[in-house]
Formats: C-alpha cells, sequence, structure tokens
C-alpha cells in the first residue's frame, strides 16, 4: 500500500525543472536563440573592412594640374577626381562629398591643400595625398615593406563577444530566478509546495541546478560559435574563465532572487527586472566600453556587477590574463553576491 | 474518538487602516472521521481560518491542535499527514498529469503510487495530458489527487468545486466519500449549500470571523422550525399579516423575502390549505406559490438576514 518513493525530492524538482524549461520554446529561444542572433547581426555590421580609397579633388583646367594628376593618379590609396571646375570641387567638400581638394599654385612649384582639419578622413587623405607626391618627386627612395597582420584580437566582434556572454548571465539569472520565484508565487506554487512536507532547500538546490547546467550549455555553445563564426578563442587562463562565468551566474541568481523575492505580481517584477537590466546595457559595457563615460562616474560604473563581469570575462578571454588580473571583478561580483543572497533570503516570501 | 482538530478563541488580525479582523475568536471540534463544512459568504473568513489551520499562515491569537500536535512542534511531522488542495492553484503547466503527481509524491515518506492517486481522482486517461490542457474541472481533481497522494490522515479542501460544472462537482463528491470511508477526516470550505448538505457529516456557519451556528444540516434546518418551506407572492401592492399568518398550523415562521413571504413549515399537507384559506379570507390574490424543502442557505439568511453568494454584503 505504501511503496518506497518513486525517487528524492530533489531529483524530481530537479527534472522538473528541465523539462519545464524544454517544453517551452519561446524560453529556449529568448536564453540560445536570440544572443546568437544578436551575435550575427552585429558581427556582420561591425565587420572589419579594408580601409576604403580617400577622395581627392585637383579642379581640371589649372595650370600645373597635370604635374599633380600625373603623382596622383596611380596611387592605390587614393580615388582620384580631375574633371571638376574648381567651384564645383569646393562645393564637393564642403558637403563631404570628397574629402581634400588641392590646388596649383599658378607657375610656382608647390601647392595648396582645402581641407577641414577636424575632420580624420581629411586629415588622413592629405596624408596619403602628402606621401604619393613626395614619393613622385623622389622616385629612388627607398620604401619600406608592408606586413599585413591579420590575427584577430582587436576587432569590434572581440569586444563584442564578452560583452554578450555577461549579458547572457545577467538575463539568465534575473529571468531564470527571479521570473521563476515570481511565477510560482503568482500561481500559488510556492504556497502549494510550502503545505508539503517539501524541505525549501531542496527547491532552492534544485533551481541552482538548473541554472549552473543551463550557464554551462550557454557558455559552451557561445564560445564555440563564437570560435567557428568570428574565429575568437580564450587566450587566457581556461580556469580563470570559469571562475568568472560561476562567480557572474551566482551574483545574477542572487540579484535575481532579490528582485523575485517579494513580488507578486509579474508587473511589479518585470518592472524591477529592467530597472536593473537597462541601465546594465548602457553603462557596463556590453555594447561599448564602460570608460567612455565621464571619469566623475566611474567609480560607480566600475561597482556595478556587469561592469566587473565583462571586464573580467574581456580581460581573460581577450586580454589573455590568468587569475593575477582578474582580483577586482572577483571581488566586486563576490560582494553583489553575498550581500543579494543575504536579502533576497531575508525578504522571501512564500504566498 | 481524538479529535482531529481542535481550536480554541482562534483570532487573526490583518494589520492596516483599520486592521481587518478576518478571524475573531473561532472555536472548532472535528472528530476523526468526520466531513466537516465550513460555510459561508467571500470574505467570512473561511480560508484565512482554513490557512491557519493548515500551518500555512500564523494567528494573532489562539489555539490550534492538529491531530494531537501543534504547528509551532511538530511541523515536519504534520505536514506527512494532511492532504491540501488550495483555492485555485495553478500547477506547472508544462509538466504532464503524472509528472505532477510524481513530483508531489517524492516529498512524502509514505504514501500511495501516483497511479493509484490519478486513479482514484479518474484522471488515468488524462495522465500523459500538460496540466495547460485540461479543463478546470480535471484540474481540481488533479489538485485532489495532490493531496491525496501523501496518504493523508487529514484533507483540507477549500472550495473544491467553485466554477465546476454538476458532473465535475459529483465526480469530486465522491472522491471525498471514498476518501472518508476509509476513516479519514475532511475539512471542506464551500458557499454551495447544496454542497455542504450531501457531503458534510456536520457544518459550521461562519460570518465575519465567526461561527454563528453549528450542527448537522438537518439539525440547523430543523433549528429555523420547520423542513419545508412554502413560498408566496400576492398580487402587486398587496400585504399579508405575517403575525396572523405565523399563527396557522405547523407554520414556524413567516418572513418577507423578494417581495413575497417565506412559511418555514413541519407539515407542508397541513400547512397549506390553511395558508391558501388565509390569502382567500383576507381578500387578498395569489401571484405564484411553490414549496421545497428548507436548504442551509435559508438557514443562512435566518441567520443573517443575508444571501450566501450576496457578493455586495460580502465585500
Amino acid at each position: 500500500m505504501t511503496p518506497d518513493r518513486p525517487s528524492s525530492p530533489l531529483w524530481q524538482l530537479t527534472i522538473s525543472r528541465f523539462k519545464e524549461f524544454l517544453r517551452e520554446p519561446a524560453a529556449l529561444f529568448w536564453v540560445y536563440g536570440f544572443p546568437i542572433l544578436l551575435c550575427v547581426i552585429l558581427g556582420l555590421a561591425f565587420r572589419n573592412r579594408p580601409v576604403e580609397k580617400m577622395k581627392v579633388d585637383v579642379p581640371a583646367g589649372m595650370a600645373g594640374a597635370e604635374k599633380l594628376v600625373d603623382a596622383l593618379k596611380n596611387d592605390p590609396q587614393i580615388d582620384l577626381a580631375k574633371d571638376f571646375d574648381e567651384a564645383t570641387s569646393r562645393n564637393r567638400l564642403r558637403t563631404a562629398t570628397t574629402t581634400l581638394v588641392i590646388l596649383p599654385i599658378g607657375t610656382a612649384p608647390g601647392y595648396e591643400y582645402l581641407l577641414d582639419p577636424t575632420r580624420p578622413d581629411c586629415v588622413h587623405a592629405k596624408n596619403a595625398a602628402e606621401a604619393a607626391l613626395l614619393r613622385y618627386d623622389q622616385p629612388n627612395r627607398t620604401q619600406p615593406k608592408r606586413i599585413t597582420f591579420e590575427e584577430p584580437g582587436g576587432r569590434y566582434i572581440d569586444f563584442l563577444i564578452p560583452g554578450l556572454i555577461g549579458m547572457n548571465l545577467m538575463g539568465g539569472g534575473l529571468f531564470g530566478i527571479g521570473f521563476l520565484f515570481v511565477d510560482m508565487r503568482v500561481k500559488k506554487l510556492l504556497k502549494r509546495l510550502l503545505a508539503t512536507p517539501m524541505r525549501k532547500r531542496d527547491l532552492f538546490l534544485s533551481v541552482s541546478i538548473g541554472r549552473f547546467v543551463f550557464v554551462a550549455i550557454d557558455i559552451l555553445f557561445f564560445l564555440t560559435f563564437a570560435y567557428i563564426a568570428f574565429d575568437i578563442k580564450v587566450r587566457g587562463n581556461w580556469l580563470a574563465l570559469v571562475v568568472m562565468v560561476v562567480l557572474g551566474a551566482f551574483c545574477f541568481s542572487g540579484i535575481g532572487l532579490l528582485i523575485g523575492s517579494r513580488a507578486s505580481r509579474m508587473e511589479v517584477a518585470a518592472g524591477l527586472m529592467n530597472a536593473v537590466m537597462m541601465p546594465s546595457w548602457l553603462l557596463c559595457g556590453v555594447f561599448f566600453s564602460a570608460k567612455n563615460y565621464p571619469d566623475t562616474m566611474q567609480p560607480f560604473i566600475q561597482a556595478l556587477p556587469l561592469t566587473a563581469l565583462n571586464n573580467g570575462l574581456r580581460a581573460v578571454i581577450n586580454d589573455g590574463a590568468g587569475f593575477e588580473s582578474i582580483w577586482l571583478p572577483v571581488l566586486i561580483l563576490l560582494a553583489w553576491t553575498v550581500a543579494s543572497f543575504a536579502v533576497g533570503k531575508k525578504l522571501f516570501k512564500w504566498n | 474518538m481524538p479529535s482531529a482538530i481542535r481550536c480554541r478563541n482562534l483570532l487573526k488580525t490583518y494589520p492596516g487602516k483599520p486592521p481587518v479582523e478576518a478571524v475573531c475568536g473561532l472555536d472548532l471540534d472535528v472528530p476523526t472521521g468526520e466531513c466537516f463544512g465550513l460555510l459561508g459568504p467571500n470574505g467570512a473568513g473561511k480560508t484565512t481560518t482554513l490557512e491557519i489551520l493548515e500551518g500555512l499562515l500564523s494567528a494573532t491569537g489562539g489555539d490550534v491542535e492538529i491531530l494531537g500536535m501543534t504547528w509551532r512542534n511538530n511541523e515536519t511531522a504534520l505536514r506527512e499527514k494532511i492532504g491540501i488542495s488550495l483555492q485555485d492553484t495553478r500547477l506547472a503547466d508544462k509538466l504532464t498529469v503524472r509528472e505532477v503527481v510524481t513530483l508531489f509524491r517524492s516529498f512524502y515518506k509514505n504514501g500511495i503510487s501516483p497511479e493509484d492517486a490519478i486513479a482514484t481522482v479518474s484522471l488515468q486517461e488524462k495522465a500523459r495530458s500538460y496540466v495547460s490542457k485540461l479543463s478546470g474541472g480535471q484540474r481540481q481533481r488533479l489538485a485532489v489527487a495532490c493531496a491525496l497522494v501523501g496518504e493523508p490522515d487529514l484533507l483540507f479542501l477549500d472550495e473544491p468545486t467553485t466554477g465546476l460544472d454538476p458532473q465535475s462537482r459529483r465526480q469530486l463528491w465522491d472522491v471525498i466519500r471514498a476518501f472518508k470511508a476509509r476513516g479519514r477526516t475532511v475539512v471542506v470550505t464551500t458557499h454551495y449549500m447544496d454542497e455542504a448538505e450531501r457531503l458534510c457529516d456536520r457544518v459550521a456557519v461562519i460570518d465575519h470571523g465567526k461561527v454563528i451556528a453549528l450542527g448537522t444540516p438537518r439539525e440547523l434546518i430543523a433549528r429555523i422550525g420547520g423542513e419545508h418551506v412554502i413560498e408566496l407572492n400576492l398580487a402587486e401592492g398587496q400585504t399579508l399579516d405575517q403575525q396572523a399568518a405565523g399563527r396557522l398550523p405547523t407554520v414556524s415562521s413567516v418572513r418577507p423575502e423578494d417581495g413575497g413571504y417565506l412559511f418555514a413549515v413541519t407539515e407542508p399537507h397541513v400547512a397549506l390549505p390553511a395558508v391558501l384559506n388565509h390569502v382567500r379570507e383576507s381578500g387578498l390574490t395569489l401571484a405564484g406559490l411553490t414549496t421545497r424543502s428548507t436548504t442551509l442557505e435559508d438557514v443562512f439568511v435566518a441567520l443573517t438576514g443575508r444571501h450566501l453568494r450576496d457578493e455586495k454584503e460580502a465585500a
């Protein structure tokens, strides 16, 4: 009449978590599909292209123009326009259609550059033109040999991938923990579970186990994708990377627990999540460096958990660092983790 | 017979401005093996009382003993011995019926197999369906299966049949009766009077956080003076002399109701001709007349002057 338990409550709670997650296609997409999609789109948009040729105008019909045209026409960096009159060329410069106008000074040797010195492309064009004219005047000068250096590391996508991993750890923690508990509270499932002999510890453990398995899959998936699609490798210590990822997952699980500790309506939880996530995306160096913000804001920004996580991940993945250079991010994340778990546990409401 | 539930002077006050006294001085004794009903309108304090008994809510004052134990000292042991179905719990949508029951089974040291629990509530055909695909009645039965899977000695059901169709309600009643037939105790809240009459050995009528009547459904009905009711409507504008009507043979009380009058009578075959005579002799015109058995609804109205499901009053 009373057969033994089918299996332990911890095991049952854990596999229930997995089943529920895997049976929710929308959740699968947002956790795995969406970040990859973002990665592909941004990777394509910001992929590195060869430096474009610079537009240089030498107005036609001026004395001494032939020599200039002769000097510039074969330069690989210069896209020469020689058929406009002076007025048209000036207008082209004004509207940023060209970057540099070179005017011969009558019959005298020398010429005038027309350019906007605040536009970087104008300055580049002037430098390129000068170099070309110099080479034309001194054909016997030895040219330095050029060797192309193409090893990845400094591209935008190299910057982006660790940021996306950090962002994903944040989103996964907040949604995977915070939303989960609020949802269970709204459905009165937490209360129903409280009414059984289930140990609370088992519920929290099962949620943690679920989170860690998802994080492991998530990160491996991401790094493999980044390697295959963009040739991005982890340059630093793998163990240091594992420490950063685990700590990041812990930290945002704690913040998720804190957010989900009391809210008994989804709208409240969603508002709190946005209040955490939106500023984090902007401030914490996901899409662009957090160093871009003014110095006065830096102490605050650098103390945020996502900034710390992204700094640590970039140090290990891009800069090839080991434990010696991630101690500060580790300390910041530890502080956030301990604080959020302590407060979240204290505030937690079962019904 | 030891008491399954014993509570004395139960108090629960919710803080607020002004504080809400949900339960004020409630006493209950439920012997083992009884099906006990808590009746009352919405907001009467039924659910609060139940959740205190279930150990989900702490009381502001009073003593509660469940199966001879207290929540303070024996929570773990008590959780193993009671089964609970809360008002509208939504169990995990994307798990199947069998998975949900198996999950709940894993929490209890002893119990019946998930298959048996599912069979008890006749959900075998739905065992592989997701919870999200179940009808309201099937979900309620699943909730009861989860309450039964730990083989409890005491079962708490909070409005188990609210919103269900008649067939689903009967199916649930059968489940509850079968559980009781094995000598177990059931406490059920409801605002359906017919449910309480058919299901419960005894009922407590609760209003404003107090027990205002306690007894078997039959006793309560007898208390308002008669097992039968004559409902009488007069032509528009006419009124009946209630005092004179109350003196008619076997009529124990007369009260106005919905523009007509309700007679509580013990012997309708004696009372009915007398009532008709009285109407004729008073020169009044009958607009309608029905007779029926007295219900707990009549008891409630007689006790409080309000209807059980009058939402405005309850709020």
